[in-house]
């Protein structure tokens, strides 16, 4: 479990982006997290609360979005949804399979006041 | 420090000496925040979660203020005390704190930053010198340090070998390895369960492997946090043994989907074990389809031959790199100097 050295990540660029724009208080956090990501999203909302605990983010709320899986199926030449590693192509079966979404793990954007 | 996973931060050492100095940032009363950097070897610890006091003097702190408008200001702040409105009066409505009106910042950027930063820059070095370096993942117990001092051993005489070492605790695989004569240092990551790519920058500095050599990263024995952090390497290759079941690439499919090669150790003990080589190698291929497999034994060196093979060619071809870049810095400097010459030249005839 790496998710406090992520939501230590997370609110170092938070930090940064309040500081660098004059914020007093980040009130909310919005994070793009795919579903193929190396990432527990409940240990990392945890940290996350557990992180920002006494600082410009203290009390923010962090609204995940989670984004599907998606993946390039070379026999059957086309894109295809992805739920989770290790699972078959839904068309063909097979796991030719190359991920083309799904491992963000990217803060889109934050609210501050 | 975690209470979940146990992960914790100011708890790395690099040869048994502290490295981690942060920043704090802390949030006043009056809602002021303000940041200094803290070291804890300076003989002060607390709880990172939960910050701690300062006194400060009413007004003795400068605010900016952005309003709606887009305007600045700055004024002193006495403590918590609404202020007239400024420049953005009868736009925001009242500025006091706590009803400073929200607004959104887009940021875009990859929680991973910071690591693939320190990760650039140490793939960059290592690029520099001509050094192939590798991340060895897998479980505890897996066989690495074993695997690795027979690697060192065998490859003795024909491509130089540096070694850097992580776990949480103890210096025992370091031990090992220098036992070999190889370099080596020991990160001690304390709670943290993975190596990143700026303790592995500061275990490289201590290092400084030869130019051209080979160099092994081996990772804290855990299967799933590594697998987000790049250190800079040039391949992670994960380590299974036959004796923790041939269904592991499904159960840790993370590791095995971020791998370029795959070493199937202990191989000496599959007669024993109920591990099926075929099937585990069918379950990584549904990870990452293609990814290399070769099955080695660190105790008796079956597969070695193939295993030092591979190392040898990725060696050879980091150098070959660095060897192209050299040439091409060269053919550059030989192009500046003869439009200089050329320029000398044309002054002297005018």
């Amino acid at each position: 479990m790496h998710e406090m050295a992520l939501a230590e990540g997370m609110l170092e660029l938070v930090e940064n982006a309040a500081k660098r724009n004059g914020a007093a208080r980040v009130t909310a956090v919005r994070l793009e997290l795919g579903v193929l990501s190396h990432v527990a999203r409940d240990a990392l909302s945890f940290c996350f609360d557990a992180v920002t605990k006494g600082g410009i983010a203290n009390g923010a709320v962090l609204e995940i979005e989670a984004t599907p899986g998606a993946a390039w199926c070379m026999p059957c030449g086309a894109r295809v949804p992805l739920a989770q590693l290790g699972d078959p192509c839904p068309r063909c079966g097979g796991w030719q399979l190359t991920v083309v979404q799904g491992e963000e793990m990217r803060v889109k954007e934050i609210e501050i006041a | 420090m975690c209470t979940t996973c146990g992960c914790g931060q100011g708890e790395t050492t690099i040869e048994g000496k502290p490295v981690e100095a942060h920043e704090h940032v802390h949030r006043h009363d009056d809602g002021t925040v303000h940041s200094h950097p803290h070291a804890h070897d300076a003989g002060h610890a607390h709880d990172p979660a939960q910050g701690h006091a300062h006194e400060h003097a009413a007004g003795e702190h400068l605010h900016w203020h952005q309003h709606a408008d887009g305007t600045w200001h700055s004024h002193v702040h006495g403590g918590g005390t609404a202020h007239p409105l400024g420049a953005a009066a009868g736009l925001g409505g009242a500025h006091a704190p706590g009803m400073t009106p929200t607004r959104m910042l887009q940021i875009e950027q990859d929680i991973l930053a910071k690591n693939d930063a320190f990760a650039a820059d140490n793939r960059r070095l290592l690029a520099d010198r001509g050094i192939f370096a590798l991340n060895l993942v897998s479980s505890p117990g897996s066989g690495k340090t074993t695997l690795l001092v027979r690697t060192i051993e065998a490859l003795a005489g024909r491509l130089a070998v540096a070694v850097i070492e992580g776990d949480q605790q103890t210096s025992l695989d370091a031990d090992r390895i220098r036992a070999t004569g190889a370099a080596a240092v020991q990160i001690n990551t304390g709670k943290g369960c993975h190596l990143d790519a700026q303790m592995v920058g500061r275990a490289l500095s201590t290092l400084n492997p030869a130019d051209g050599s080979l160099l092994l990263i081996e990772n804290v024995g855990n299967l799933v946090c590594p697998a987000a952090f790049d250190l800079g390497e040039a391949h992670k290759v994960v380590v299974l043994s036959v004796t923790e079941g041939d269904d592991k690439p499904l159960k840790y499919p993370d590791m095995f989907h971020a791998a370029d090669l795959m070493l199937v150790n202990k191989i000496d003990l599959a007669p024993h074990v109920d591990f099926d080589v075929d099937r585990a190698i069918a379950y990584a291929h549904r990870l990452r389809p293609g990814l290399p497999a070769l099955c080695v034994s660190a105790k008796t060196g079956e597969g070695f031959t193939e295993w030092l093979a591979w190392l040898e060619r990725g060696a050879a071809a980091a150098r070959a790199a660095r060897d192209r870049d050299i040439d091409a810095l060269h053919r550059r400097i030989a192009e500046l100097e003869a439009e200089l010459a050329r320029r000398a030249s044309a002054g002297a005839a005018a």
